[in-house]
């Protein structure tokens, strides 16, 4: 199998957005190219996630109208639909045809427009990822499953609820805080200087999960140039490597042991470890599904960066912001971001190169530039997890 | 011979459906699969053991009793449940071993942290009408705490 590297970068504004899903990608799309340089007929194949595009926008297999749009038909292109982790799927795909030699440059991506379905239809096609037999006749909503691991984390750590709203509100406000200095985010210029009282006194969702330790609903897109490794220096100074991938899966909420140490999360991030040839303390920035601000702690433990139950004590302590022992989401994360469903993946793969390239934000760079970074995308009630890990080098 | 590959092709993979699972829940019934290899018991149904993936299971019936390993009180209902809004979702790991999902039978204000680890009962079920996206309508467990309902019953006597 070849190398692969990441050679170009696009990403919209997210929020709400005017333009058709189309014309998301195709802004995300055309801006990887020119920043990768190169031209829309060097492109073989096109991998998009979009996670609900029958209802949004009555649109089913759109990949092959993207392709379309950009004048690349008909070359082939398809569609990941791993709900929230459309994207990184798409992602992790389209580096594995590119390994195998059977495409040498490739674009991959994702697009989402969740917000104008309103939160209470929203609501409704976002827990389609849940188990529909089982849960759909419950009524679970997202918040209301990563509020059930909330109350779990409480009970196998012994941190009263009180105590644990506390510690989530800190992953609120760091995200926000990065998100509102970051252009592209949602909540740009917002809610940067949260206090950990305005989370916990933020309307309840879920009981404990308040609208504070929720991510919103979003529309935008994001995409990538991929191409064999070899190759990229003919088009950049500052390729990025795809050293590791993993994808795991999971199933319905009952069969799992513990909603706080989800097997196919565990799974995920040691087959990208192991395929990368590294380990947690290699990595230094981290992208990661903070959809909800539980779901930031129990994700950092199943990754490995902190054992079970101290990633709440070390997020209090500062340990995931700049200058802590592993600085997360400097993006802003899900929460200040944003979280267009279908192209999160993309989004946190663009956001480790600009890192690595040193053009993050002011405030949000880490110094100096990392070598190594990883994302963590999670889709449905841990249905289908996927971890990629980027580096400068080979 | 030509039989026999009839046979095959016609062969029933499925020894609990989910359709009779959830008329079992409609008669306070808990329906389950038990293994003849590893012996546990698997629920809600599935076509082989949840436990060790074995092929060879019968049907059998769970006590309905269990613990409550977690709930969250729903107060942002999805579309369809704005008038169910409070309710409570929850997960109770049953005595025979599998945990099911279902709803907890108890006040959406008074419930707290200290309901998890309590021993539940179902004492019911739950039917959802379905929407447009839902298949048809669907029907889940419902529990009822026990340690607190023989609490009530004294202090009432």
């Amino acid at each position: 199998m070849r190398d692969v590297a990441i050679i170009g970068i696009g990403h919209t504004k997210f929020g709400r957005a005017s333009k058709t899903s189309l014309e998301l990608f195709s802004e995300a799309a055309l801006q990887a190219i020119d920043d990768a340089g190169v031209d829309l007929k060097d492109i073989e194949a096109l991998f998009q996630g979009a996670a609900l595009p029958g209802f949004e926008e009555g649109q089913v297999t759109p990949p092959g109208f993207s392709a379309a749009e950009l004048n690349l038909n008909p070359i082939p292109a398809t569609r990941y639909e791993g709900a929230c982790a459309s994207a990184s799927i798409a992602i992790r795909e389209a580096a594995m045809w590119v390994a195998a030699g059977e495409y040498d440059m490739v674009i991959a991506g994702g697009v989402e427009k969740a917000l104008l379905m309103g939160t209470l239809f929203a609501t409704r096609t976002f827990a389609m990822a849940c188990h529909a037999p089982t849960e759909g006749p419950v009524g679970l909503t997202f918040p209301g499953v990563f509020a059930m691991a909330a109350r779990q984390y409480s009970r196998n750590y012994d941190i009263s609820i009180d105590k644990l709203r506390e510690k989530m509100a800190h992953v609120s406000v760091k995200n926000h805080k990065h998100g509102a200095l970051n252009p592209l985010a949602q909540f740009y210029k917002k809610l940067g200087d949260l206090k950990v009282e305005d989370v916990i006194n933020s309307r309840l969702v879920a009981d404990p999960l308040t609208l504070l330790d929720c991510c919103p609903f979003s529309d935008g897109a994001a995409a990538i140039v991929l191409c064999a490794a070899e190759e990229a220096r003919r088009y950049t100074d500052d390729p990025v490597y795809i050293l590791g991938t993993g994808q795991g899966s999971g199933g319905p909420l009952s069969k799992m042991e513990d909603l706080t140490k989800p097997v196919s999360r565990i799974s995920s991030a040691r087959m990208a470890f192991k395929h990368a040839g590294l380990k947690p303390s290699d990595i230094d920035v981290l992208e990661l599904h903070d959809c909800f601000t539980i779901a930031e702690l129990i994700a950092l433990e199943c990754m490995g960066f902190f054992d079970w139950g101290e990633a709440a004590d070390a997020t209090e302590e500062g340990q995931t912001e700049l200058g802590g022992k592993i600085p997360t989401n400097m993006s802003g994360g899900l929460i200040g971001k944003g979280h267009p469903i279908g192209a999160t993946g993309a989004s946190q793969v663009y956001w480790l190169v600009k890192q690595m390239r040193g053009e993050a934000p002011k405030g949000n760079q880490i110094d100096p530039v990392p070598e190594y970074g990883m994302t963590d995308t999670l889709g449905g009630d841990f249905g289908t997890l996927c971890h990629i890990i980027l580096g400068k080098g080979k | 011979m030509e039989g026999k590959e009839q046979e095959e092709m016609e062969k029933e993979y499925t020894v609990l459906t989910f359709a009779e699972y959830e008329e079992g829940l409609k008669n306070g019934k808990l329906l389950g699969l038990r293994c003849a290899s590893c012996k546990k018991i698997t629920c809600h149904p599935m076509p082989v053991c949840q436990w060790c993936g074995g092929r060879s299971l019968e049907r059998m019936e769970l006590s309905g009793e269990g613990e409550l390993t977690t709930f969250t009180v729903i107060r942002v209902p999805s579309e369809g449940f704005e008038d169910d809004a409070p309710y409570i979702p929850c997960l109770v790991k049953t005595k025979e071993g599998p945990c099911v999902v279902g709803r907890l039978d108890y006040d959406a204000e008074q419930a707290t942290q200290e309901l998890i680890g309590k021993r539940v009962r179902m004492n019911g079920s739950y039917t959802y009408k379905g929407d447009k996206y839902s298949g048809g309508a669907h029907t889940c467990p419902v529990f009822e705490i026990q340690e607190n309902k023989s609490v009530t019953q004294i202090d009432t006597d």
